[in-house]
């Protein structure tokens, strides 16, 4: 199969091009920038003119729900609209049903999601048995199984003896480490920001020092046992802060902010919304300004969707007992587009903070179209304008808190080594 | 963001906060209840207002009296009442809010008075209710409590009517209390100038100067020159622990004793939304004294409580229309 994208203007950040330039694939593989490769006949060709030809987008953390909660989501639903939002590779945290921490379970996963053929699935395996944060997993097995990346999804380790020996061990073979960093007994039963919104709603909070303290311990563990660490979805000023200084100090750290936080503030909740109910909390506009500027120069390497799919039932609920999450696998491109027009970010920049970066914080050859890379790519139109709709979501998720609000960009193909995986109706 | 308390002519449609409700809305509610305090004097002590209609009562959290004031509120306009203890039934065979809500619908009941130990309960209910019911928040959770909010400025206005010209302290729990939450939004909405929570740090919620209060942690500052003592109840559980370490401590640094009673004014009054914890925040002779309104409180609450469902149900006596400015 060879296919000429034509006419499309290339982002492709990894490689520093922000011009106009067909792409060529032969075999699944990009097999020409620019220029066509020698005896280049297309079986087919997409018009890409008006459009923008990136890498397809990486997504940090997706939870598809498989194994153990399909009433929520399944890997068919999710996976499809990963493709519907250009995401072509993901990464899963652990906290399914089973957890993810026998080896088994990531080959099936690998397996089933291998067949479906939507997008890559990268597992993050659990860095504890159970999540339980006291005993390691077999990471090496694992790793073998597929697993790029150990994670203790929302379940903080309380017991610092495990943490460092969690990270010694992890360090021994390179792996990496993804944490969401709130001390667990500040942020115990806590369901909002602890600012006066919460005050005044009645809601029990989380104070941003619960971040700030549990990425100074990690920081500090980390440093010691030389482990290679990446923060998930920083909701705090203080928290980005901390970030800043670890890299200025040379420590292998990185990290990643959820769309959500970069658009949303307390605020939001309003009068009980439950689609607000997120996890980490969202955060105060000191906070929100913090994560963006920390977005803008560096701090913060990746934006991720923590696309979380939540059924009707477990939103209908008084805020404090329905489920935290959001769906955000088909928002992941309109709101990191939204934050670069806000923030005026270049769109090189933004697109890589959704391919290159996350790619290399996963450790994946992909989130590029270099040659003989895979022809993971998405097409999409920036200015396309469109409504969050419940049930035009392919996910089977409706939860996000923008429904109803104008998106701006649209992805309009997907392809996965080559082949179109979503094409816009 | 719409109001989801008004109707689109801005009329109350439910009454589950009172944060956000114009200060015409209070002033209409506390009107209307005086012309009911006389009601409870009569020899028959019934306005038929609410004739016809069913008023249900559904605590998802047990509350004798509040159910009870609410019950003899509603008997008193006439309606008919539903007293539903959800706790011990339905929720624990796993039934959720709405399918318990969905039945009473189905029933044709016309108003419901919801107690939730959530906070926002009361908004998720009035959000999936038809357009012909009304929801009255009980109280949910921290958040509110609005009736027992009103019934304690209807108070404070029976003894100290220039309410522009008071000093108010709401003294102990104000982290976990929806009436304190009520009373600091009735009080700044209707115009209080100063308005003072005194409580230890461990019991005041973040960022609580920003509801327009001021705070103190020492009740003979907190105390002085105060027209209006709201005391707040202290629950069980969290007497020792780590928010406090014992009810004899929180007594003697926090508890209103008559000598603590005369750093106020000498003519302010005291009162409690009950049921009081005698010995741990407030002594027996301050509770039972001269300048105790406590029962009053009581009294009153009723015909709050009667004036908050007559608007609701669409009539008010003396008042004409509900929908009517007052």
């Amino acid at each position: 199969m060879k296919i000429h994208i034509k006419n499309g203007h290339l982002i492709d950040p990894k490689n520093k091009i922000d011009a106009k330039q067909d792409v060529f694939i032969v075999a699944g593989k990009v097999a020409g920038i620019g220029k066509a490769p020698d005896g280049f006949v297309a079986n087919q060709t997409i018009d890409a003119a008006g459009l923008i030809v990136s890498p397809g987008f990486v997504d940090l953390s997706a939870r598809l729900r498989e194994p153990g909660s399909e009433y929520q989501a399944t890997l068919n639903s999710e996976l499809l609209a990963a493709a519907a939002g250009g995401v072509t590779s993901l990464a899963c945290p652990p906290d399914t049903n089973p957890v993810l921490d026998e080896p088994g379970l990531v080959e099936m996963l690998k397996h089933r999601a291998k067949l479906l053929n939507l997008a890559h699935v990268y597992p993050l395996g659990a860095l504890t048995r159970q999540l339980e944060g006291k005993l390691l997993t077999e990471m090496h097995a694992l790793s073998n199984a597929g697993c790029v990346a150990f994670s203790q999804a929302d379940i903080a380790i309380t017991d610092t003896q495990v943490l460092w020996r969690a990270f010694e061990y992890a360090a021994t073979f390179g792996y990496t480490i993804f944490l969401r960093a709130e001390d667990y007994y500040l942020a115990k039963n806590g369901v909002a920001h602890d600012g006066e919104v919460a005050s005044r709603l009645g809601l029990k909070g989380i104070p941003a020092a619960a971040e700030a303290l549990s990425i100074a311990s990690i920081i500090r563990i980390a440093c010691e046992t030389k482990t290679r660490i990446h923060l998930c979805r920083l909701s705090t000023a203080e928290g980005v802060e901390l970030v800043r200084t670890a890299k200025k100090q040379g420590l292998q750290v990185s990290a990643d902010v959820s769309t959500q936080h970069l658009h949303l503030t307390d605020m939001d909740i309003g009068y009980f919304n439950t689609h607000a109910n997120l996890k980490p909390p969202l955060r105060s506009m000191r906070d929100k300004a913090a994560l963006s500027q920390g977005l803008k120069d560096g701090t913060i390497d990746a934006i991720c969707s923590d696309h979380t799919p939540v059924n009707d039932d477990a939103k209908l609920l008084p805020f404090a007992e329905a489920e935290a999450g959001a769906t955000g696998l088909e928002l992941l491109l309109p709101l990191a587009l939204k934050w670069a027009t806000d923030n005026k970010a270049s769109l090189l920049d933004t697109i890589a903070a959704i391919t290159s970066q996350p790619a290399s914080i996963l450790g994946i050859n992909g989130g590029h179209l270099s040659l003989n890379a895979d022809a993971d790519i998405a097409i999409f139109n920036p200015s396309t304008e469109w409504n969050v709709v419940a049930n035009q979501l392919k996910s089977q998720g409706k939860n996000t808190p923008f429904l109803g609000n104008l998106m701006l960009g649209r992805v309009y193909y997907t392809l996965l080594h080559g082949q179109i995986t979503y094409a816009y109706q | 963001m719409v109001n989801p308390q008004l109707d689109a002519e801005g009329n109350l449609k439910h009454l589950l906060t009172i944060e956000g409700l114009p200060k015409r809305i209070l002033n209409q509610i506390l009107d209307t209840a005086e012309t009911f305090v006389g009601v409870a004097e009569r020899d028959i002590k019934k306005v038929p207002l609410l004739r016809g209609k069913t008023v249900c009562n559904i605590f998802f959290e047990n509350s004798t009296r509040t159910r009870t004031t609410f019950e003899i509120a509603a008997k008193r306009l006439s309606a008919d009442v539903i007293n539903l203890n959800v706790n011990t039934s339905s929720q624990s065979k796993g039934e959720t809010i709405l399918d318990t809500v969905d039945n009473l619908i189905a029933m044709h009941a016309d108003m419901f008075v919801v107690r939730h130990a959530q906070s926002g309960a009361a908004h998720f209910i009035a959000r999936h209710v038809p357009d012909n019911i009304s929801v009255i928040n009980a109280g949910d959770g921290r958040h509110a409590h609005p009736t027992q909010g009103l019934l304690d400025v209807f108070t404070v206005r029976k003894y100290k009517p220039d309410l522009h010209n008071l000093r108010v302290a709401l003294v102990g729990d104000v982290l976990h209390s929806r009436v304190a939450r009520s009373e600091i939004h009735a009080l700044t909405t209707l115009g209080v100038p100063e308005v003072r929570v005194i409580a230890p740090k461990t019991l005041l919620p973040a960022d609580v100067e920003k509801l327009g209060v001021q705070v103190f942690h020492d009740m003979k500052a907190g105390l002085k020159d105060v027209d209006v003592i709201m005391m707040l109840r202290l629950q069980n559980e969290r007497m020792s622990g780590a928010l406090l370490p014992s009810a004899q401590e929180y007594f003697r640094t926090f508890g209103l004793t008559q000598e603590k009673l005369s750093y106020a004014k000498s003519d302010a009054i005291v009162m409690h939304p009950g049921p009081m914890n005698r010995g741990v925040e407030i002594d027996s002779s301050v509770a039972d004294g001269s300048q105790s309104v406590i029962l009053p409180q009581v009294t009153y609450g009723i015909a709050v409580r009667m004036a908050v469902m007559a608007i609701l149900g669409g009539g008010s006596i003396g008042g004409g229309n509900a929908g009517g400015a007052v």
